[in-house]
Order: structure tokens, then C-alpha cells, then sequence
């Protein structure tokens, strides 16, 4: 059996709720939450802890921690992403698959046998030892692949991991949804619609769908593949 | 193959059309019907838990899956045709209501004059102005015919909106341009957000006369002729691509399904795959299906409605050999004839408004439009169309992740990085566009439908093959929907305190002006099985009785000879209660043709 592989990270990078949004289900430290001094080890579905890395590192430069706020560390959104390869949409279970497989004109979009594990495993493979290099010179071997399927997918899934709701594992204590003051999925807008027509809303403690419902909602990624 | 117990009518496909069908023959009259639906089953319940944007609107969850089954396209008979892998263009819904649980719910009728288009043309052109492929034809029913099931199916959604035309009286703050109906809107309008109050200052200023969508997201609570009460919009944006969870859209699930449910001659079986109509001798014995199990299973039936989407009707059909396919070289056949797809169109300005929108409160079908360059109406000579067609704007529904990354352009090189990043969370919520364009798509000689000789579905039979492109005619429309809408984009600025700018035509199938299947259109696939006043014109007569199988009738828009220039839904079960009146009052009376 493959040895397991953990995404290691100081606790105090990930938003608070990490632990409660994120490793639901996956007992690491019991009820207890961890200081934010300790080290927290996320188990990985798909990545190697290498692979985990390099793709947190490109997350990092695509939605960089900066001036204007969180980024893609704080949100966990490798975590994301790596549950979203591990389950049926990595694995291409809800894509038309069968052959001939031909090129076609960008008209058709994607035309490609590879599946998303595929192009993740393929393009960080091509890109070498690059978690050792600089931000400034990341920047550039991004800007080299800037037009390849693979960066084109993490920035998608960078965002996606970013605003999602946190059940899927990113945008861990809502720091996406802050950044830009969403406040998740709200059932009733009726009474507000006209109240803050041209008016922005307040800024509120965003609610995710778990507290919405009380209770949790699994994610697609975890039907069995 | 497993022979079950005879019934007498079996529907193909549970979804908007067939079981609008099951519920006016099960309570109507004391007939069995079985509803055969490939998909699972839906309750209020599952659309509590559907909030997420992931699942939902990124990976589709609630679409048909999509590695089951899918539509191939190529450009001209002489390109070679590639499979649609993932949802673009079009997603198709399955399980118990079809598309029309995940649907928008804007709910317009068409024009008049879209229901003898052929005539219309003719009358109003010279005939070197008609395209000499152009083959659209008249719909075999007027707007007397079917403005009373217009009227019937507002009634059953509880449409909101204001009537513009009520029994030739104009009424502003209605569409003025529509045809004259008999009776208001059941239900008030949708509330206004702040782009739809820009939207229709801007639209008054330009003397244009600007309306709030009719919706079949309830804008107030409602209790429909059937006795079902369902609440009140809440506007929470997970509306497209999503069930409601208050019961608020129209849905087969919340209209339908809890008359049926009380029937005890009506069945719905979900899980079962129905692969071929077995007919003899002109006449449909009943259809062969997989069922939950996977057995193949023979259900007996004397009559057959075929209700399973355009695509999946046509396919049908073809698959059962049952009419004669179309032939573009020749113009014989006539099934897959005059396949068409809703056109849109729009401008190329972009918008940073003075505040948020908040478009995270929002409902599907809420917007406004004006339909003043619908049809014929204002018609620029020098602008070379033969229609033009109506303009929106305003709806919100914005969700986070969709939502996120717009900047005006030329703010930053890169859509990526932290400059980029600053820039796409100071313009949150702040940006749009000017008013989009929905217009008929007219028939061409070229466009149609046919099996494809590659590609199968997960059963091994052949997919569905649609050779499809836009003509000069829809690039001029395309280009002619842009000055109209960077006009109002530029009023809409003014009124508003926008800062306007320009954004370079940047969508693949709008830089070549030709038919993509890449990003989304609309789901609105029209023709291939259309009704014609005869035989050599089509596959129904005006009933949607098939022409060759008397005891086969095909529901929906598969039978519109073209698109109409906004969304179907309305129109197609319109043609629905109309072909239940005729089964009802004529044809079980004494079966046999109706035309
Ligand atoms: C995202 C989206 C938004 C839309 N918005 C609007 C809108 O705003 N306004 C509007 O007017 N229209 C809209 N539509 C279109 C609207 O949903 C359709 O017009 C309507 O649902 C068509 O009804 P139908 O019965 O023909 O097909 P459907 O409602 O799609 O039902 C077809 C059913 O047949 C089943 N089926 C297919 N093949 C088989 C088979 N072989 N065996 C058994 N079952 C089968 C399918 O699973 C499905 O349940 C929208 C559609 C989509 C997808
Ligand atoms: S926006 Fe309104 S109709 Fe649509 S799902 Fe929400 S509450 Fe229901």
C-alpha cells in the first residue's frame, strides 16, 4: 500500500477554522485544536508531499498573502485542490471519455486525453526544483507556462480553492469570502434586496453551509471513485 | 428482454414537457401512464444542500453525465465532427423534472409574428434580400391558437410580470411589443436591484421602453389553479444550475409531481433508459429500456410520447428509425431538419459602477429587457437583417468564485499575482456590462441533426451529431446587438456615475464569429423534429402527433421550425397542453390521425 503522505504547515499560516473545515473527518488531533505555534500535518488524498509543495508555491504566486489581505496560504486552497484530484472530477468520472481522441479548433475546447491528475502530475514534473527558487524568479518560470492547460487549471482551481465554500477543504475561516465580503450561502435576501439597492452591503460574519444547516454537507470529491 | 404488464401510455423522459403531459392525462382522464426517466429522483429536500457553487455551478452535479452520454458537432458536412467532452454550450439536466429544475425560469412568450416567421419575411422583403438557404417556415399555429395555453401555463408557474399588451391596450411598463394578451400576468414583477434600476434609466433616457423580465421565480406567494401554494422568492442566487429549496421556481417537482403523486394510475420509474421506440407498420408498440438494474426490459404501450429534451427526442427517433432522416444535399428527409440555437449577442463595454451591487442577492429570470428592435420593429435598412431581437441586462447572481478576477481592461498585464490580485478585490462586485441580446436564430438548409458514425453513448449507440455554424446573417445581428447595446452601456454610465470603458472581444466563438460548444450559450437547442402543415415538411403535424405513427406524439422544442429570440420553456408547454386538449377531446375518442 502507498505510504501516506502529509502536507506539513504551521497552524497560525491556515485561518483559524482549518481544523474544524478542513480535516473534518480525519481524526489528527482529536477534539483538540492545535496551538498556533505546532506544526499541523494534513493527510494527502493525491499529492506527494513534494508535489504538495511546488503546487502550494504556484498558489502562492498566483494569489499572493500581501497588502491587500489573505492569499492562497492562509486559504489552504493546495488542500483544495488536492481533494478535488483525489475525487470523481481528478479522475475525469464526469467527462465524455471514449475515443477517437482528435485535436480540434479552440472552437471545441478542450479535446485532451489527459485527465486533471494527469496534467497536475505532468506539469509539476516539468517544473522542476521549484519551490527552492525565489518569488521573483517563480514569477518567471509561471510566466514561461502562462498559456500551457496546466497553469490555466491551477489558476482556476487557485480561485475556486480560494472562494469555495470551505466543505471542500479551501478557503479555510471564510478568508476568501472576507477578502471581498461575501456572506456565503444566505437563504433570505427579500427583506434586504431593496435596502441596500445601490447601498453595499455590511460587512457580516460570513456563514458557511455546514453553520447555515447545522450540519456538515459532504463534497463531491468524496464520492467514492 | 423482460416483457412488462401493458399500459396505455408510456412517456419517454420525466422532465418539464413529459410530465406536464402525465399530469393533464392523469387527471383528466382514468388512463395508466408510466414515466420513463433515465435520471434520479428529486425531492425539496436535495436543494437545501445544493448552496455550492463547486459542485453545482463549476462541476455540474446536477447535469446529465456527461460521460454517458453527449453531442458531437462540426461546423459543415465537410469538418469532422468531435464529441462535446464537458458542459459547454449547452447542459442538459436529468432526473425527475429535467432542465426544468436547475432552469432559470425567464419566462417569456415569443412575438406574434414569430409564429408565421416565413410568411412574415416574405411579406416584408424582397426576395433578393432572403437568403437563398434560409428555410424557415410557418409554425402551423397563430398567436389566436396559442396565446389561451400561454395564458393557461402563466397561470400554472404563477409567472411575475406586467402585461405590456392587454388586449391590444399599451400599457408602458410592460413589453408593449408583445402580442396582445387576454388576461395580466398572474403574479407582480420581481423586485429591482440596483443594475436593473440603471438598466431602465438608461433604457427611459434612450426612449426606449424598458420591462421587468416576467419570471417564474415567484416574486409573491401564490396558489396556482391546481391548488398548489408555493412561497415567495427569497432571492438567494443559487437559482440557475440549482433546485429551489422553498419551492419558489416553477418546477416539474413542486407543480406537478404532487398532483401526479396522488394518481394511482400514474407511475414514474427513475434509473431507466429507454434506447428504442418499437414500432410496426406505423404503428408504436411501446419501448425498449434498461432499467435501474440494467435488465432490458420491454414496456408495452398503446400510446408513446416522446419527451426527452430536442436533442434526446431527435436522437430518439433516429435511433428507432422511425422517419426519414435528412438529407442537406438533397433536401429530402425531413428528420433533423432545421436544427437551430438560440442567438445571443451584446456589446463590448465595460463597466466600474460608484458602488457594490451586491449581486449575491439575486434571482434566476429576474432582470429587464426592451424589446424595441424586436422582430421587425425599428429595423435599420443599412443594418442587412432580417430581425432583430430583444435586450437585458441587470440580473445578478453573482457567486464568489464566478465572480471574482473582473478588472478594467489594461489595468494589470497579467490575470494573475498580487497587482492583478488588488485590483480584481477593489472592482468586486462593481463591474458589468452593457445589455445583452437574445434573438431568433432563423433555419438554414445547412444546420441539422443526424447520428454520428464515430462516437456512441455508454450503451454503444451512436451519439447525436449536430452540424451546426452562425451565417453573415447572425454576425451582422452579432454586430448589430453591439452598437445598440454599447449605446445604452454608455447612457447606463451616465445615469449611473460608471466609468465606461472598452473591452476587446475576447470569447474564442466571438473573435471568429463562428459556433462554439466551448463556453456556455444558452440550453436552448430547438428543431429536428419540427411540426409542418404536411408530411414533406416535417416530422409533427400541429399536434405533435408524428406524421407517420399516429399513436406518437414528440413534446417540446424539438418541434419549433426556429428558435424564437427569447427562452422556450413558455412556448413549448403551451404546445404541450395543446397537444393534451387534442388527445383529450379528440384523439382517445377515436385513435387515429388528427390532421
Ligand atoms: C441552465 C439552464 C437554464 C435554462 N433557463 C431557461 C429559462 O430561463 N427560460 C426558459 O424558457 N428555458 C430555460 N431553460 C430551458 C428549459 O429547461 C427547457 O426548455 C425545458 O426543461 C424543456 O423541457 P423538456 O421536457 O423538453 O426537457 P427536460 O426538462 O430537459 O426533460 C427531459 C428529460 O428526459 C430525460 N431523458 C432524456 N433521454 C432519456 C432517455 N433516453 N430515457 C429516459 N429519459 C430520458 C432527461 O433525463 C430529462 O429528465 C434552461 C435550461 C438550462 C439547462
Ligand atoms: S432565487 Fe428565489 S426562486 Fe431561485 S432558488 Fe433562490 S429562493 Fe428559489
Amino acid at each position: 500500500m502507498k505510504r501516506r503522505e502529509f502536507l506539513i504547515l504551521p497552524a497560525k499560516t491556515l485561518g483559524g477554522y482549518l481544523l474544524a473545515s478542513t480535516l473534518a473527518g480525519e481524526s489528527l488531533f482529536g477534539q483538540n485544536a492545535p496551538k498556533p505555534e505546532a506544526d499541523v500535518k494534513i493527510p494527502l488524498r493525491f499529492f506527494t508531499a513534494q508535489e504538495a509543495a511546488v503546487v502550494s508555491a504556484m498558489t502562492e504566486r498566483i494569489f499572493p498573502t500581501d497588502a491587500s489581505g489573505a492569499g492562497a496560504r492562509e486559504a489552504g486552497v493546495v488542500i483544495f485542490i488536492d481533494r478535488q484530484l483525489a475525487g470523481p472530477y481528478g479522475h475525469d468520472k464526469y467527462r465524455y471519455t471514449k475515443g477517437p481522441w482528435v485535436e480540434s479548433i479552440p472552437e471545441h475546447g478542450y479535446q485532451g486525453q489527459a485527465n486533471p491528475r494527469k496534467i497536475y502530475r505532468d506539469g509539476i514534473a516539468k517544473l522542476g526544483d521549484f519551490t527552492a527558487l525565489s518569488a521573483a524568479n517563480q514569477d518567471q518560470a509561471l510566466i514561461a507556462i502562462e498559456r500551457t492547460t496546466f497553469f490555466q487549471m491551477v489558476r482556476t482551481h487557485t480561485l475556486e480553492g480560494m472562494f469555495c465554500d470551505p466543505l471542500h477543504g479551501g478557503n479555510a475561516d471564510m478568508v476568501g469570502w472576507r477578502l471581498i465580503g461575501y456572506p456565503g450561502p444566505v437563504m433570505a435576501f427579500r427583506h434586504e434586496i431593496e435596502k441596500y439597492r445601490g447601498v453595499p452591503y455590511p460587512k457580516v460574519e460570513p456563514q458557511s453551509l455546514e453553520q447555515m444547516l447545522g450540519r456538515k454537507v459532504p463534497g463531491w470529491e468524496d464520492e467514492p471513485v | 428482454m423482460e416483457r412488462l404488464k401493458p399500459v396505455d401510455v408510456v412517456v419517454i423522459g420525466g422532465g418539464f414537457t413529459g410530465l406536464l403531459m402525465a399530469k393533464e392525462l392523469a387527471t383528466r382522464t382514468s388512463l395508466s401512464v408510466v414515466v420513463l426517466e433515465r435520471g434520479p429522483d428529486r425531492k425539496l429536500l436535495d436543494y437545501m444542500d445544493d448552496m455550492d457553487e463547486v459542485d453545482f455551478s463549476l462541476r455540474f452535479r446536477m447535469m446529465q453525465n456527461i460521460s454517458e452520454e453527449t453531442v458531437t458537432h462540426r461546423h459543415t458536412t465537410a469538418d469532422r465532427a468531435v464529441p462535446v467532452r464537458e458542459w459547454g454550450h449547452v447542459r442538459l439536466g436529468t432526473g425527475t423534472g429535467g432542465s426544468g429544475e436547475h432552469w432559470t425560469g425567464v419566462a417569456n412568450r415569443y412575438p406574434e409574428d414569430t409564429f408565421v416567421i416565413k410568411s412574415a419575411i416574405k411579406e416584408r422583403f424582397p426576395a433578393a434580400r432572403i437568403p437563398e438557404n434560409l428555410s424557415v417556415q410557418d409554425w402551423t399555429v397563430t398567436w389566436k391558437d396559442i396565446e389561451p395555453y400561454y395564458t393557461k401555463v402563466e397561470e400554472l408557474m404563477g409567472i411575475g410580470g406586467k402585461a405590456g399588451n392587454l388586449q391590444g391596450r399599451k400599457i408602458p411598463g410592460g413589453n408593449m411589443f408583445e402580442g396582445p394578451r387576454s388576461k395580466e400576468y398572474p403574479v407582480r414583477p420581481h423586485l429591482q436591484n440596483y443594475a436593473m434600476t440603471v438598466f431602465e434609466k438608461a433604457a427611459r433616457e434612450l426612449g426606449y421602453n424598458p420591462y421587468i423580465n416576467p419570471a417564474a421565480t415567484l416574486p409573491a406567494d401564490y396558489t396556482n389553479p391546481d391548488g398548489i401554494s408555493r412561497p415567495a422568492c427569497q432571492y438567494c442566487s443559487y437559482c440557475m444550475l440549482y433546485g429551489c429549496m422553498i419551492g419558489a421556481k416553477a418546477q416539474p417537482t413542486n407543480l406537478l409531481l404532487p398532483i401526479l403523486k396522488q394518481k394511482k394510475a400514474f407511475s414514474l420509474r427513475n434509473g431507466c433508459w429507454v434506447r428504442r421506440i418499437v414500432h410496426r407498420d406505423g404503428h408504436a408498440e411501446g419501448v425498449e429500456f434498461m432499467d435501474e438494474q440494467g435488465r432490458e426490459c420491454f414496456q408495452p404501450a398503446s400510446l408513446v410520447i416522446q419527451s426527452s429534451f430536442t436533442s434526446g427526442n431527435v436522437r430518439s427517433l433516429l435511433l428507432s428509425k422511425i422517419g426519414t432522416p435528412y438529407n442537406p444535399a438533397t433536401g429530402e428527409g425531413t428528420l433533423g431538419r432545421n436544427f437551430t440555437h438560440q442567438m445571443s449577442g451584446g456589446g463590448n463595454a465595460f463597466l466600474v459602477y460608484p458602488t457594490k451591487m451586491n449581486a449575491f442577492m439575486a434571482a434566476g429570470g429576474q432582470g429587464m429587457a426592451f424589446s424595441d428592435f424586436d422582430g421587425f420593429n425599428r429595423l435599420e435598412p443599412d443594418a442587412q437583417i432580417l430581425r432583430g431581437g430583444t435586450f437585458t441586462g441587470g440580473g445578478g447572481g453573482g457567486h464568489p468564485i464566478a465572480s471574482f478576477g473582473a478588472t478594467p481592461p489594461g489595468t494589470t498585464t497579467r490575470n494573475w499575482g498580487s497587482a492583478w490580485k488588488q485590483a480584481a478585490i477593489e472592482h468586486n462586485d462593481r463591474t458589468g456590462g452593457g445589455p445583452g441580446f437574445s434573438a431568433e436564430h432563423l433555419a438554414y438548409r445547412q444546420n441539422f441533426l443526424d447520428l454520428d458514425p464515430t462516437y456512441t453513448d455508454k450503451w454503444g449507440d451512436p451519439l447525436l451529431r449536430t452540424t451546426i455554424d452562425w451565417t453573415d446573417h447572425e454576425r451582422r445581428m452579432r454586430d448589430f446587438s453591439a452598437r445598440i447595446s454599447d449605446q445604452m452601456a454608455e447612457t447606463m454610465a451616465r445615469v449611473s456615475g460608471a466609468k465606461l470603458y472598452q473591452r476587446p472581444a475576447e470569447r474564442t466563438g466571438r473573435r471568429s464569429g463562428r459556433y462554439q460548444t466551448a463556453s456556455y450559450a444558452t440550453t436552448h437547442l430547438h428543431g429536428g423534429a419540427i411540426m409542418s402543415e404536411n408530411p414533406r415538411e416535417g416530422v409533427v403535424n400541429t399536434f405533435l402527433q408524428h406524421w407517420d405513427v399516429p399513436n406518437l406524439f414528440v413534446l417540446g422544442a424539438s418541434a419549433f421550425p426556429h428558435a424564437g429570440p427569447t427562452n422556450p420553456t413558455m412556448t413549448a408547454l403551451s404546445l404541450t397542453l395543446r397537444s393534451a386538449d387534442a388527445l383529450i377531446g379528440r384523439y382517445f375518442k377515436n385513435p387515429g390521425k388528427l390532421v
